[in-house]
């Protein structure tokens, strides 16, 4: 893309965007929100990127093959699910704990886990997908 | 620790034992199979502590749950019969495995051979004491799973590669016909075990499924058991190494399907089907094996033909329901498991010794290996059914069973004197050919067997001999036990070695007559049998060939026609089809909705926002180049999004303007890469029919859409997770509640799922490189070309 305010820009935007993904993912619980939804919105934080700065500063920028990222989504909600067998719960049962970090009470629990899960598999999929038509694709 | 645990332990020994085994043989090459042979031994001595109980009419039953809610069980059940088998398969198993120490010493796979035959081994235990159905199946086709390795073994060899495969598509084909049949029976009897299933009498025999049943049954058992015409794939398997044939296609495995027969016995049998299959098969199988087996000169495959007629034999008195028949059947399995493992480790003996097996190029072997020509002989006795060996009580039961004078008993007891008479043949040809005569000069020089070799089939020869002279003490511990198990009533075998003159013992002596005789003209009789078999020419061995042949092209024009590759035919056939199901359905049932009700105070900025989705299709129908037109789709979305934003719908509303976005941003990606012309330049002519399926579509979906709200809304749903949401789950968003929480197992699929989409296309994209690199670049811009001159 040529356009230089949109090239200064991207950076920033896409900084604040996957800020407000994670801000989403976390909210999720008690008010609109979640993994599925804070996925989609850190795919087109780093769409907005690519365009702007091409596929390779992408890759570089996640560090991480996309792929490996929804790997290790999946493998992070099937923990989830599986940590309740060793309470002796069924499978996939929500179980809770609420530490307090100075002094906040930080209610934390599998579910949690299990919908940043749900986001990371939503974020290394589709951006696989798109990083990979993005490249050599001509454009 | 209890009995029950000990039992688990010696039904997982086998498979623990081959997990070690290739490391144990690198280490100890051949001889490893000392140490290893304790393995079954162990279970062996484990089995052999039950024989008290079981002889005194107890049953023993043990296991743990496995899936409580579907009512299964891992569960074993120890009668007479199981027992029995479970005696035989670790006892001959241990004989088997020091065998392969010195067949296959040196032999590079050496270990994973042991590996492999020690995993059979557990199969076909836990086949044989399983209480559950499924715990059956599943050993079941392990049995076959791990029959198919040992055949193809020698895996280089196109030969066994195919035998391989034939018994597996055979027998698992006959597994799946099995588990048909237990579903069935399941239902019927609402149980899932044995134990329980035979106390049941006789309802199973008057349900009106009971036919279906025995048929699937019968599938299962009659491939297993290599009954005519599903008996091709064994003498095939003789292209396993020798240790295999002996004991899974002589002394184990293929006594599975009588081994079920048995067990089902009780609730299955003594209808008139049950004796009319049966037998008729069984005596089929008993000729037709015989017959082949004159004709080989093979020694494998000679005793290949052998067991299936043995099998015909055991199959048919099982079915047979006359007195003493299940008794003659529980011998002669009995017998017959020690005499053709002996002659089969002697045939690989000689052909291990000598280097050839071929029955014509062998001869005056009896200076050389003394103590093979004993074995061979002593076995051979107990399968001609002479005095004083155990099989000669088998043989004496059986005519007792067939030495009633009603029309049934003479007609089988002829053929039964045909079928043994040529066995008996056979069975000498092999033990006294080629030790007899004049030396005959054999690929390799001929000497004696080491003791890894000859001590297996000479414990099963001695055997042979001690129980028949022990009768009395076998009787009680084994074969009366068994006898009760598989009629389902106490049952006691007598038969010793004492000849008690009658009829039974008239007809042995006129199997022994027609035996003797064949045996002087097995040359002629074989010449006569290549001559009718050339005469037919089709078998059932070329029919496999034929049938498999048959399936691939099946296979292959199905996918070409349902799977041609071209995205727009997939396209379209999908699109009819939906339009279809919508349009035709409610046509067929006249369930049209009613006229929608339009509310007469729809405020503005909604009308303006359905205005803006209108004028968002309108540009896409109209848009002159393709990136507009998905663009303009993208309005549609968002105005859509709107919407479900003002209805109180937030979570669908972001998600919606997520999706959108994301999607013209995939999709404009998508057409860089196809390169495609920039825009649609076919004439209407051709647009036309797209244009007529994509209408169908949208007003199929809109019928059904508003058929759909015009039912009244059930909100069980609805209250159930506004109540339960923040208290159960601890969150107030209910949507995101359902996702990760309530319904977490269906999003766990999802996710997967959405993984491996990405997986696919990523791969797609890289293949559609890969294949760009490789030149076909020019080759799709000529078809672009051409395309455009079309237009």
């Amino acid at each position: 893309m040529k356009s230089i305010i949109f090239r200064t820009v991207a950076p920033f935007l896409t900084g604040l965007m996957m800020l407000f993904s994670i801000f989403v993912l976390l909210r999720g619980h008690n008010e609109p929100g979640g993994g599925f939804i804070g996925g989609l919105i850190a795919v087109s934080a780093l769409a907005i990127y690519g365009i702007a700065h091409g596929v390779v500063t992408v890759r570089r920028a996640i560090y991480f093959h996309p792929m490996a990222i929804a790997g290790a989504g999946l493998f992070a909600a099937t923990v989830a699910g599986l940590v309740s067998l060793f309470a002796r719960v069924p499978f996939m049962t929500g179980l809770w704990i609420y530490p307090s970090v100075l002094g906040v009470e930080v209610p934390l629990s599998t579910v949690m886990l299990f919908d940043t899960g749900v986001y990371l598999v939503v974020v290394g999929a589709i951006s696989s997908i798109a990083l990979s038509l993005e490249e050599g694709g001509g454009a | 620790m209890d009995a029950a645990a000990l039992t688990f332990l010696a039904l997982g020994l086998p498979f623990a034992a081959a997990l070690i085994a290739p490391a144990l043989t690198r280490f100890l090459g051949g001889n490893a199979a000392w140490l290893l042979a304790l393995a079954p031994f162990a279970i062996f001595v484990h089995f052999a502590g039950f024989v008290p109980e079981v002889a005194a009419g107890e049953i023993v039953t043990g296991g743990y749950a496995w899936i409580p809610s579907f009512n299964v069980s891992f569960s074993w059940l120890i009668d007479g019969l199981s027992l029995t088998f479970a005696l035989l398969i670790s006892g001959i198993g241990t004989l088997i495995v020091l065998y392969s120490g010195g067949y296959l010493k040196g032999h590079p796979d050496q270990g994973r051979f042991f590996s492999f035959i020690l995993m059979f081994m557990g199969s076909m235990q836990g086949l044989v004491v399983s209480d559950s159905f499924l715990m059956l199946f599943v050993f079941w086709e392990l049995t076959s799973i791990t029959s198919f390795l040992l055949i193809g073994f020698d895996h280089r060899r196109e030969a066994a590669r195919r035998a391989a495969l034939q018994a597996l598509v055979v027998t698992g084909g006959g597994g799946l016909a099995l588990l048909a049949g237990l579903i069935i029976i399941w239902n019927v009897s609402g149980v899932t075990q044995f134990s329980l299933l035979l106390t049941f009498g006789d309802e199973l025999k008057e349900s009106p499924f009971y036919l279906a049943a025995l048929l699937l049954v019968l599938g299962g058992a009659f491939t297993k058991s290599a009954q005519f015409p599903f008996h091709f794939w064994l003498p095939n398997a003789m292209e396993a190494p020798t240790p295999v044939s002996a004991y899974l296609h002589s002394a184990t495995m293929v006594k599975a399907g009588v081994y079920l027969l048995m067990r089902l016995n009780p609730v299955l049998g003594g209808t008139t089907e049950w004796q009319v299959l049966l037998p008729l098969f069984g005596v089929t199988t008993l000729i037709a094996g015989a017959a082949l087996a004159v004709r080989q000169t093979d020694l494998k495959m000679m005793l290949a033909y052998t067991t299936m007629s043995s099998l015909g034999l055991l199959v048919m008195l099982t079915g047979l329901g006359l007195p003493y028949a299940i008794e003659a059947a529980v011998l002669y399995l009995v017998a017959h498991a020690l005499f053709k493992g002996a002659l089969f480790m002697v045939a690989g003996i000689i052909d291990h010794e000598t280097g050839t097996r071929d029955l014509t190029k062998l001869g005056g072997l009896r200076t050389a290996m003394p103590l093979t020509f004993v074995i061979a002989l002593t076995a051979a006795l107990s399968m001609g059914g002479l005095p004083p060996f155990f099989g000669f009580l088998a043989k004496e039961e059986i005519y007792t069973a067939l030495s009633g004078f009603d029309r049934r008993s003479m007609v089988f007891a002829a053929l039964t004197i045909l079928g043994n008479g040529l066995m008996f043949a056979v069975g000498f040809a092999i033990a006294l050919k080629p030790f007899l005569g004049p030396k005959v000069d054999t690929p390799k020089p001929p000497h004696e067997a080491p003791v890894l070799l000859w001590l297996g089939p000479a414990i099963l020869a001695a055997k042979g001999l001690s129980m028949a002279l022990m009768s009395g003490f076998v009787h009680r511990y084994v074969t009366s036990p068994m006898a009760s198990a598989v009629a389902g009533e106490p049952r006691s075998a007598t038969i010793s070695l004492v000849p008690h003159f009658g009829v039974a013992l008239l007809l042995s002596v006129a199997t022994l007559a027609v035996g003797v005789v064949l045996f002087l003209n097995l040359a002629r009789l074989r010449a006569a049998m290549v001559a009718v078999l050339a005469d037919i020419g089709w078998g059932p061995d070329r029919g496999f060939d034929q049938f498999m042949r048959g399936l691939v092209r099946f296979a292959v024009t199905a996918t070409r026609r349902l799977q041609g590759g071209r995205l727009d035919t997939y396209m379209t056939m999908t699109f009819v089809l939906v339009a279809a199901v919508m349009l035709a359905l409610p046509l067929r049932y006249g369930e049209f909705p009613r006229a929608p009700f339009f509310p007469a105070d729809v405020p503005l900025h909604e009308f303006a926002i359905m205005a803006i989705a209108a004028l968002g299709l309108f540009a896409v129908v109209m848009a002159a180049d393709r990136l507009t037109a998905i663009v303009s789709l993208g309005i549609q979305g968002f105005a859509v999004a709107m919407l479900f934003l003002l209805y109180g719908a937030p979570d669908l509303a972001f998600t919606q303007f997520m999706i959108e976005t994301l999607s013209v941003v995939v999709l404009a990606l998508v057409m860089t890469r196809l390169r495609l012309s920039p825009s649609d330049h076919r004439p209407l002519r051709q647009k036309l029919p797209d244009f007529t399926i994509a209408l169908a579509c949208g007003a199929g979906f809109g019928l059904f859409l508003l058929r759909v709200t015009g039912v009244p809304f059930d909100s069980t749903l609805t209250d159930f997770f506004n109540l339960y949401s923040k208290s159960i789950a601890h969150g107030a968003n209910v949507v995101n509640v359902i996702i990760v929480d309530f319904r977490g197992t269906d999003t766990l699929g999802e996710i997967a799922v959405v993984l491996v989409a990405g997986l696919s296309i990523l791969s797609l994209v890289r293949l559609r490189a890969g294949s760009l690199k490789r030149g076909e670049l020019t080759e799709i811009a000529a078809a672009d070309a051409s395309s455009k001159e079309l237009v």
